[in-house]
């Protein structure tokens, strides 16, 4: 393998643990709440906002603005969540759709509306610049990325799986009439499940802005990245949403490798539309 | 007969329209409040029936607006003549996306058609027979009547009217047939539907083709009157939102609903855009989103719904308010 693609596939790879990232926080209120949040790629397109104003107002780059914008994001899903998502929940699924599209559309122009539709990126020097390992030349900041995102992802797995608080969450989804019985309060457990989504958007959308242009409509794009990597790993599964978002990174790369820059995006939604044809259980899910 | 006396006044109101209100603004607005109730109603026998949110409409319109203004690019025929394939190519996407997400939660449906749509969207960006970036134009001077090319609205308007009610008509019609039965049925249960032998993934998806096929003339109609179409106006993410926020707003699967939503959100994005200009557009669509949220929150029934809600409880009311709180169930 010529090192060109060597350097393509691993640059995939970090953009594809970002991928990874956001959309654990979707596979996460799906798998729960059996909820779409139409608005989820649009969080993303808020953290990277946030760390844009962190560095113009501080100065500083995803260092601190990765907490910040995972603080502010998550802030903003618990007050989706007790504004919006507990009362459309119980309504049709019509009402659930439009809620979250209709954020999805509030959020965007909103941003629009303030920032205007111009694409802006943050200095290319913010987290270092590029070097070179065994030949292959990687720039610092998706480096940082990719490993954060890595980390991140893993760090939430860890949390659903072996912590009192993501049985927590886990018996809620399993039956949350009989959590409430066994003295878990679904409410709050769906509102830090909120939380939690919206922040890993937050943290995502810093640490993407650092190399990634920012304008207001890039949180479609994301969106269906997270939804094409939310069912291509199985819905409600993190770990399915981690190899399926690696995956997708890396096929995005390469097709824009090959292919052309352009027509990335083609390949990653004719792939989406295969898998509902012929796997919609996703590649991990059970039939 | 009193049950056709409101419609046969608001018909003759719709009639008259253009000839109280006769300035080119008022019958432009006129003819696109027209034009977007026939791509919203087009919507609702998918989005309002069915309940099944397509938030990709657009594509079927996108399809219906370039196959029209190929067929005079490309062969120099009357834009009408593209129509018939507009329909066809619109259907047969249905059936891409439909046949294999009906049968799963709604969720994928809604999903699978917002990444259609931008699929599709992309493609015809790269596509140099279909103008790329820039789009393909229509006749500027019409060659004959065929053409559709007018440079009033008023021609426009009547022939908008003319496609709302077979809309309308159509919409009617299988509410009222068997398929509407099922579809009901669905909606409130689709496993009941299915356990009582009710065809629930071919029912969703014939009604997802009919609806495709309206929306197609829709955007023929579209690129017609303003005599073009590019990626961004055929086949924008925004057109869905329209079409979308039209009929919720009106009262998703309520026959006047979408007409009621275009009849109010039209003339407000044409006056915030009067007034703001370039700004405007960006506000309009915060509006925009506000107003789906509220309705999502509040009032999924839209508009209709709670005026009928309100209408039967002041007739009926105090003893049968229970009962018409039933009625109106979600």
């Amino acid at each position: 393998m010529s090192s060109i693609l060597v350097q393509v596939i691993v640059g995939g790879l970090l953009l594809g643990a970002v991928y990874a990232l956001f959309s654990s926080g979707l596979t996460l209120i799906w798998g729960m709440m059996n909820i779409v949040n139409f608005a989820h790629g649009d969080f993303v397109m808020l953290g990277m906002y946030v760390a844009f104003v962190v560095w113009t107002l501080l100065g500083v780059g995803p260092f601190l603005g990765a907490p910040i914008a995972a603080l502010v994001l998550a802030t903003l899903g618990i007050i989706v969540y007790f504004g919006l998502i507990r009362s459309v929940m119980k309504g049709p699924m019509l009402a659930q759709i439009l809620g979250t599209f209709g954020l999805a559309l509030l959020l965007r122009y909103s941003v629009f509306w303030g920032f205007g539709a111009n694409f802006m990126t943050l200095p290319g020097d913010l987290v270092g610049g590029t070097f070179d390992v065994l030949g292959i030349r990687i720039q610092a900041s998706r480096l940082l990325a990719g490993v954060v995102a890595l980390l991140v992802t893993l760090g939430l797995h860890l949390l659903l799986t072996r912590t009192s608080l993501g049985s927590k969450m886990l018996a809620v989804a399993e039956d949350s009439t009989a959590a409430q019985l066994m003295g878990i309060r679904p409410d709050t457990m769906q509102a830090i499940a909120w939380a939690i989504a919206a922040g890993a958007t937050g943290i995502a959308g810093a640490l993407i802005a650092t190399f990634f242009y920012i304008a207001p409509t890039v949180g479609e794009t994301l969106g269906i990245v997270a939804f094409v990597t939310v069912s291509l790993g199985g819905f409600g599964s993190v770990p399915g949403a981690l190899v399926a978002g690696l995956l997708i990174g890396v096929i995005e790369s390469v097709s824009a490798y090959w292919i052309g820059a352009v027509y990335k995006d083609i390949v990653v939604y004719s792939l989406f539309l295969c898998f509902l044809w012929f796997r919609p259980q996703g590649l991990m899910g059970k039939s | 007969m009193r049950r056709l006396l409101w419609p046969s006044v608001a018909l003759a109101l719709v009639i008259a329209y253009p000839l109280l209100f006769s300035t080119p603004f008022q019958q432009r607005l006129g003819a696109l409040v027209l034009l977007y109730a026939i791509a919203a109603s087009a919507w609702n026998i998918v989005g309002g029936y069915a309940g099944q949110v397509s938030v990709g409409h657009v594509v079927f319109f996108g399809c219906g607006a370039y196959a029209s203004m190929a067929a005079y690019s490309h062969f120099a025929l009357p834009p009408l003549v593209g129509i018939p394939a507009g329909v066809l190519v619109s259907v047969l996407i249905a059936a891409i996306i439909g046949v294999p997400t009906l049968r799963l939660s709604g969720h994928y449906f809604s999903m699978a058609t917002i990444a259609v749509a931008e699929l599709v969207r992309l493609i015809v960006t790269n596509t140099d027979y279909l103008g790329a970036a820039v789009g393909l134009s229509g006749p500027t001077v019409p060659r004959t009547v065929l053409d559709l090319s007018f440079t009033s609205a008023l021609p426009y308007y009547y022939l908008f009217l003319l496609v709302l009610l077979i809309t309308l008509g159509i919409t009617w019609w299988m509410a009222n047939s068997r398929m509407g039965f099922y579809l009901r049925a669905i909606r409130d249960s689709e496993r009941a539907a299915r356990s009582l032998g009710a065809p629930a993934s071919r029912t969703k998806l014939y009604a997802f083709m009919l609806s495709a096929g309206l929306t197609s003339v829709a955007g023929a109609l579209y690129a017609m009157m303003f005599g073009f179409v590019d990626p961004e106006s055929g086949l924008g993410i925004l057109i869905s939102v329209k079409m979308l926020i039209m009929a919720a707003l009106g009262g998703a699967g309520l026959l006047f609903g979408p007409l009621v939503g275009a009849a109010i959100l039209v003339p407000l994005e044409e006056i915030s855009n009067n007034l703001l200009g370039g700004k405007g557009a960006g506000l309009t669509f915060v509006v925009y989103g506000a107003i789906i949220v509220l309705i999502a929150r509040f009032q999924p029934g839209g508009i209709l719904t709670l005026i009928k809600r309100l209408w039967s409880r002041r007739r009926r009311a105090p003893e049968t308010t229970v009962a018409a709180e039933a009625t109106h169930a979600p």
